[in-house]
């Protein structure tokens, strides 16, 4: 266990909303995170970081303070730091989200925040787990446009409908925040998961494309769709506010119905 | 693939550093014509051209009347003339097949009513050479960035192009044949494994990005740091015009994130603290939609007199307020959601407290149009490439006009990865270096033994600290020279860093400690170059001299590392001439 306790005017992050950033106090926040690193040890542990810090920064800011100032071996995924790239998806106290889109105050500070890395996929150091079976999934599904005949030399028409209609869809980041607080895809990771499916729904429902069918029946498959429980973590899960588990439904019905 | 000395070897006939828009761009041209491997430093859809927000320019006219031509004078003038002509004409011309390519590909536009692209405005492009604002800007909401990577990186898969995700290229293998250096490969760290490999290459095209982590307050990721431009600048290759920085007018307030310009495409003002218009005062045209150059200075100015807002009067407000919540939803959803997310603010009802912020490197290695990198003013290094960021060509001249870069990266990606590919069919491999890993082998053992009291973290925040401080929107002689002695200080003391985090596996602790020496190198390159340019032009401007100087300074700088027999090194500044067509260079004013 260690403490950090950093200067009151230090910047490094954001300091705070409105108008009273000037004012922004610090408070004592415990960040309680799952170790892993096999060259160390071979089974993870918990590790307490105490660190002062204000309350409006972000998880990722958090983490960052502890890596730069107190244990740089400590290891995770980062980039953007505002929610777009999609690298710091993890596990925080018990619910998938991204740690640069989580502000401290609102997930209780006044207790141990407990950081894990997500669920589901092999760990390989500390938060930073092997992601290539996630790609995979997805990669499975034919998640391209795909047309037939010849190509107009302009722009394929699409009426602003049609375009609304797979919108939703269009917002994945590929973080694996939702595949990753699947239940079913813990117990079996050859489950597409919803991310695939998410990204299937995407052409499926886009009126330019001509593989509708194909992608259909590979999500017929018995490692498919019908493996969703519609638990709803997935929905919960998404940073983009994507309704995860709308877009698996509508496969489940396009598949039934042969309409989309 | 083989194995010498602990060193994997991997041949290829091409080899792409970098999977943004621009590498993968290059990648699915080079895929069809070559042997390609993809070589990036994160997973290809954590890049950060997902974070481009408002549009890619291109004169379709599907809303109004338009033509390349318009387009290409806004870039030159956009870029304060400092723009080669000849490529801002190819970039103009080529946009309008570079977003149907796209649309082809995939990606989800926005449409117009009758079922074409829709388009909407952006700062500086103007109809018929200035006359208003012009539609230009193909967009998909506010995520035109982020449905780019998404839609190339499909298309990647579909091509089954070969990626080696984590990997992080530290060097540039150049050999030299019959008297002229040839590319011969390049030099990867295995993030996962903390292995080395070399992969030989007849052609190496680098896409790796901008630079603006040296900077505090940046609208780029915590990886951005400009590994491609420092890797090229230690091999001896140019940098051009790296004092040329865009600062993005609508950064969130201390924090630096981006809110795109497209939100005073919809409509939005900015105000300072008595609710004032400002822009009308120095913009009457083009007003809130002025350059980004002309915007930023613009804000400094009114905070500087006094008429920002907040207790500190440091921010001024981005107000969307009159605008219809249900066209916020559609046009802007994701930097509303920035706003309640990162400052509790509904952009409703609420102002936005914004800032300038660190966004583009307008400079970088310079290449001519067909993506060729420069060894000097006009010769190609045989077999390298270079588009995106990381690149001048140079289409943005002194400042960037936004939606171009969006353009740039699939207009020069494109390009770039056809020309390398071409000419990876006819070459001969080069032969590798003696012990060609032997500098990364060397950097990364000194780097995990060091026992130096000097820690990363704390040399990148004087950098980014000396940098905000001197060489952003307002410059002159004085902060330029602080800055140059600091850097200078700072290299210094980055030689007596040590990493805590000593394993071989995911060792991101190292990664950093290899990102800050590249941000050093670049920051030095950037402050010297500014020092030496005493006019005023673009996104360089200079309290001291004022003025756009044409006599003088209508010509890129090239910024040269000497090594002294003693082995001190010095930075050398040369200058090369911009290319001129149609337009002479006149006053700037929108």
């Amino acid at each position: 266990m260690s403490t950090a306790t950093l200067e009151k005017n230090d910047s490094a992050g954001p300091a705070g909303s409105g108008e009273n950033a000037a004012a922004a106090h610090l408070i004592t926040v415990t960040l309680r995170i799952r170790r892993f690193n096999p060259e160390v040890a071979a089974e993870p542990q918990w590790q307490d970081f105490t660190l002062e810090i204000d309350p409006k920064e972000r998880v990722l800011d958090a983490l960052h303070k502890i890596k730069w100032e107190v244990d740089g071996t400590l290891t995770f995924r980062r980039s953007c730091a505002h929610g777009i790239c999609g690298s710091d998806a993890m596990r925080i106290n018990g619910r998938n989200r991204l740690a640069c889109k989580t502000l401290l105050k609102d997930i209780s500070p006044e207790k141990p925040i407990t950081v894990e890395p997500i669920k589901g996929l092999t760990v390989l150091k500390d938060l930073v787990v092997d992601m290539e079976p996630f790609f995979q999934a997805y990669r499975d599904v034919m998640p391209f446009l795909v047309t037939k005949g010849n190509e107009p030399t302009r722009e394929r028409y699409q009426s602003a409908e049609d375009r609304e209609r797979f919108d939703d869809t269009t917002k994945c980041i590929l973080c694996a925040a939702c595949t990753s607080s699947c239940p079913v895809f813990w117990n079996d990771g050859q489950y597409f998961g919803p991310a695939a499916i998410v990204n299937a729904h995407r052409f499926i429902f886009d009126s330019r494309d001509e593989a509708g069918e194909q992608r259909l029946e590979i999500l017929n498959d018995r490692d498919g769709v019908w493996r969703c429980r519609t638990t709803f973590n997935c929905t919960d899960a998404c940073p983009r506010g994507i309704e995860v588990t709308k877009a698996i439904q509508e496969v489940k019905r396009a598949l039934i119905t042969r309409r989309f | 693939m083989s194995n010498v000395n602990n060193v994997k070897i991997h041949k290829y006939d091409t080899v792409i550093v970098g999977a943004g828009g621009a590498g993968m761009r290059a990648a699915i041209e080079a895929t069809k014509r070559s042997r390609t491997a993809v070589l990036t430093k994160l997973y290809p859809t954590r890049s950060h051209t997902g974070a481009a927000q408002g549009g890619m320019a291109a004169a379709l006219a599907n809303v109004e009347e338009d033509n390349w031509e318009w387009h290409t004078f806004d870039t030159i003038k956009g870029g304060d003339y400092l723009v080669d002509q000849d490529a801002a004409e190819i970039l103009a011309k080529e946009a309008i097949d570079s977003v149907l390519d796209l649309e082809k590909m995939g990606l989800p536009f926005n449409r117009t009513p009758n079922g074409t692209i829709d388009q909407r405005r952006f700062g500086g492009h103007s109809r018929n050479h200035g006359e208003a604002p012009v539609r230009r800007s193909c967009y998909a909401a506010d995520r035109t960035g982020h449905m780019i990577l998404q839609t190339l990186y499909q298309n990647c898969v579909k091509e089954g192009v070969e990626f080696f995700n984590e990997f992080y290229v530290l060097d540039l293998l150049l050999n030299e044949v019959d008297g002229i250096k040839k590319t011969a490969g390049v030099v990867a760290y295995e993030l996962a494994t903390g292995d080395v490999h070399v992969f030989q290459a007849k052609a190496v095209v680098f896409a790796s990005g901008g630079n603006g982590k040296f900077f505090k307050v940046t609208s780029n990721a915590h990886t951005l740091t400009g590994d491609g431009q420092a890797a090229a600048f230690r091999r001896g290759l140019p940098l051009e015009d790296m004092e040329f920085f865009q600062f993005h007018p609508t950064g969130i307030w201390k924090m630096g994130i981006l809110l795109t310009e497209g939100a005073r495409g919809e409509g939005g003002i900015l105000r300072n603290k008595d609710g004032e218009r400002f822009m009308e005062k120095y913009a009457p045209v083009m007003k809130d939609l002025a350059s980004r150059d002309v915007v930023s200075r613009a804000i400094y100015t009114e905070i500087r007199e006094g008429r920002g807002c907040g207790p500190e009067g440091d921010h001024v407000y981005l107000d969307l307020t009159h605008l219809p919540p249900e066209q916020l939803d559609a046009k802007l959803p994701d930097i509303t959601e920035f706003a309640r997310t990162y400052l509790g603010i509904e952009p409703y009802t609420d102002p936005v407290p914004i800032q300038p912020t660190a966004h583009y490197a307008m400079g970088g290695i310079p290449t001519n149009v067909r993506g060729q990198v420069l060894a000097d003013n006009e010769t190609p290094v045989p077999g390298l490439y270079a588009a995106g960021e990381v690149a001048c060509v140079s289409v943005h001249g002194a400042n960037r006009l936004g939606t171009n870069s969006l353009l740039d990266i699939n207009v020069f990606g494109r390009r770039a990865g056809i020309a390398a590919a071409e000419y990876a069919d006819t070459a001969e491999y080069v032969e590798l270096p003696e012990e060609p890993a032997k500098f990364v082998l060397d950097e990364i053992e000194n780097l995990r033994d060091a026992t130096g009291n000097e820690r990363v973290f704390e040399i990148r925040k004087a950098l980014q600290e000396c940098m905000d401080k001197n060489v952003m929107v307002f410059r002159t002689e004085q902060t330029l020279k602080e800055a140059v002695e600091e850097i200078g200080a700072l290299r210094k003391r980055f030689r007596d860093i040590s990493v805590q985090d000593k394993g071989k596996r995911f060792n991101t602790d190292l990664l950093e400690a290899l990102e800050l020496g590249n941000l050093l190198d670049l920051a030095e390159v950037t402050a010297v170059s500014a020092l030496a340019r005493k006019e005023s032009r673009g996104g360089h401007y200079r309290e001291d001299f004022p003025n756009r100087d044409d006599v003088n300074f209508m010509r890129h700088t090239m910024a040269y590392r000497e090594v002294g027999d003693d082995g001190t090194e010095s930075i050398r500044l040369d200058y090369k001439p911009v290319v001129q067509t149609r337009y002479q260079p006149m006053e700037r004013k929108y």
